[in-house]
């Protein structure tokens, strides 16, 4: 699961709304995995990133050189985009959990991938 | 003609004729003017035969080149990389067993392009490492891909997404992908496989993979298992396209999580933690959440491409689903058997989501017409229950 994952998914345990997200991430194995960069499509995603939760997240896995927000102009500062291409796009969680900051309800990740399923009683009407 | 797969080429039509004679003095009469850019003498050419329908031999297509002597070429022949291509066509009818003596239609045209027909073979299921009993067609998959107008750096979601083969195409325009399941096998590329003479699947059998078979893997970003009636993205607007093959019921079954109390006797759990799947999840409610998912996830100018079953005896236009942020662009039927078809519809959202309850008992009615379609799986069999019935008694006539 990459980060840019992370930042977009929220609990929908019955009861949380708003307050599902973020999911607090544990991880147990991480791995670095080298995409080719793409200035554009790192840029197009900035506005839409929830600084505080990426933050937290990027803190759990010890993460260094994290901005701490987008800077001025960062459309066309490569040094920014590179960090967060890799922070967004290459580092990726295989082994861990997601929690339900409301509710503490776990969703595991296995093999890269979150299970976000829940039963009936546990979820939105 | 870089997106089309519907397409062969596309030439600049410079004569035509019902014979020979015909398009001769048709191509007399193309102003020479247009002709001379092309044709001048710094400039190499060549001319090739094409016969839809026909085989000619190799003394025949010269034949055909040297009848053209008159048309003003002064440019060098040059076979191998020519700078211009000019074509004659020759249309022999659609039947093969019954090929006419001279062609219905001539044309002679420089050509511009090539579509992408390629692509259904580059990309063909047969190659792909990793199927599903459902996996979508090359070709489809690069129609629905045009149909969402996916451009390079999008994001795409596709919330049944099987093997990903949606995807594929998607990522092959410069999308970004995501997709959600709700079968972990799938997703996790896990089980029995689909091919005819494989057991199981094999480790390089996943989304992932098939996206890394064609060096698209940089465009993966996740997948998740999830039922698509209870997503878990927070709120906001993050697709570009949503493009889906939601389960019809058939070969797939449509299913969504349900709670303890309303699973038959005797149904299988999920083996891994999960919670009992196996409610039978109506087809018109299945619609009514994606359009909702679409109208609320999307961004404005998003769209939505989703195949719709229907029973083609009762199919009406009223049927298709609808929601006030979304406008139908098209509604194309697929023939599926003599008495269902599905239809490629495609939706752009218009309009932004305000909040979730204002829409519900508005689209309740306008889903009506669509409820008879929750048995669809009856309906589908029902022909062949009949056929199967029809047989016996002839038989035992």
């Amino acid at each position: 699961m990459k980060l840019l994952t992370h930042n977009l998914l929220s609990s929908h345990v019955r009861g949380v709304g708003p307050r599902g997200f973020p999911l607090r991430l544990q991880a147990t194995e991480v791995r670095i995995n080298p995409v080719e960069f793409n200035p554009d499509f790192v840029a197009r995603m900035i506005p839409k990133v929830e600084w505080a939760a990426l933050l937290e997240a990027a803190d759990t896995l010890h993460l260094i050189e994290v901005p701490k927000e987008p800077i001025e102009g960062y459309e066309h500062d490569e040094e920014f985009l590179r960090k967060m291409h890799h922070i967004l796009l290459e580092v990726e969680v295989l082994e861990g959990t997601l929690q339900c900051p409301e509710s503490g309800r776990l969703f595991p990740i296995s093999r890269g991938i979150p299970n976000m399923l829940l039963s009936d009683e546990e979820t939105e009407t | 003609m870089k997106r089309t797969v519907c397409a062969k080429s596309i030439f600049e039509l410079w004569g035509h004729g019902k014979s020979p004679e015909e398009l001769y003095s048709s191509l007399k009469n193309y102003p020479v003017e247009k002709m001379v850019p092309f044709l001048h003498s710094d400039s190499t050419y060549k001319i090739k035969i094409h016969t839809f329908n026909k085989t000619l031999t190799q003394e025949e297509k010269v034949k055909r080149i040297d009848a053209l002597e008159f048309l003003p070429f002064e440019g060098k022949v040059n076979l191998k990389k020519p700078q211009h291509i000019f074509s004659v066509l020759e249309d022999y009818g659609l039947d093969p067993n019954h090929i006419p003596e001279n062609p219905h239609n001539i044309y002679f045209g420089r050509w511009i392009a090539d579509g992408q027909r390629d692509l259904i073979e580059s990309y063909s299921v047969k190659k792909r490492h990793f199927i599903g009993n459902t996996s979508m067609d090359a070709g489809l998959s690069f129609i629905m891909a045009n149909h969402g107008k996916v451009k390079e750096n999008d994001i795409v979601f596709d919330p049944f997404v099987g093997t990903g083969g949606l995807l594929v195409a998607s990522a092959h325009f410069g999308a970004y992908v995501y997709g959600t399941d709700i079968d972990y096998n799938t997703v996790h590329g896990l089980g029995k496989a689909s091919r005819k003479n494989q057991k199981w699947r094999g480790p390089d059998e996943n989304i992932r993979a098939n996206l890394r078979q064609y060096g698209l893997e940089k465009y993966y970003l996740d997948v998740l298992v999830s039922d698509a009636s209870k997503p878990s993205w927070r709120k906001g607007t993050f697709f570009d396209a949503i493009i889906t093959d939601p389960p019809y019921g058939i070969r797939e079954s449509t299913r969504r999580t349900g709670s303890q109390k309303e699973i038959p006797k005797g149904l299988e759990k999920c083996p891994e933690s999960h919670v009992p799947v196996s409610l039978s999840y109506h087809l018109s409610d299945m619609f009514f959440d994606l359009l909702n998912f679409a109208a609320e996830t999307l961004v404005l100018g998003g769209r939505l491409v989703y195949w719709l079953p229907v029973y083609t005896p009762e199919y009406t236009e009223e049927m298709v689903p609808w929601h006030p942020c979304l406008k139908l662009i098209s509604n194309c039927e697929q023939k599926l058997s003599s008495h269902t078809s599905r239809h490629l519809i495609t939706m752009e959202k218009v309009e932004e989501f305000e909040n979730r309850d204002q829409y519900s008992h508005l689209l309740s009615d306008h889903f009506l017409p669509y409820q008879g379609h929750n048995s669809f799986r009856e309906k589908y069999f029902s022909g062949v229950t009949k056929r199967i019935a029809k047989e016996e008694k002839s038989i035992q006539e």
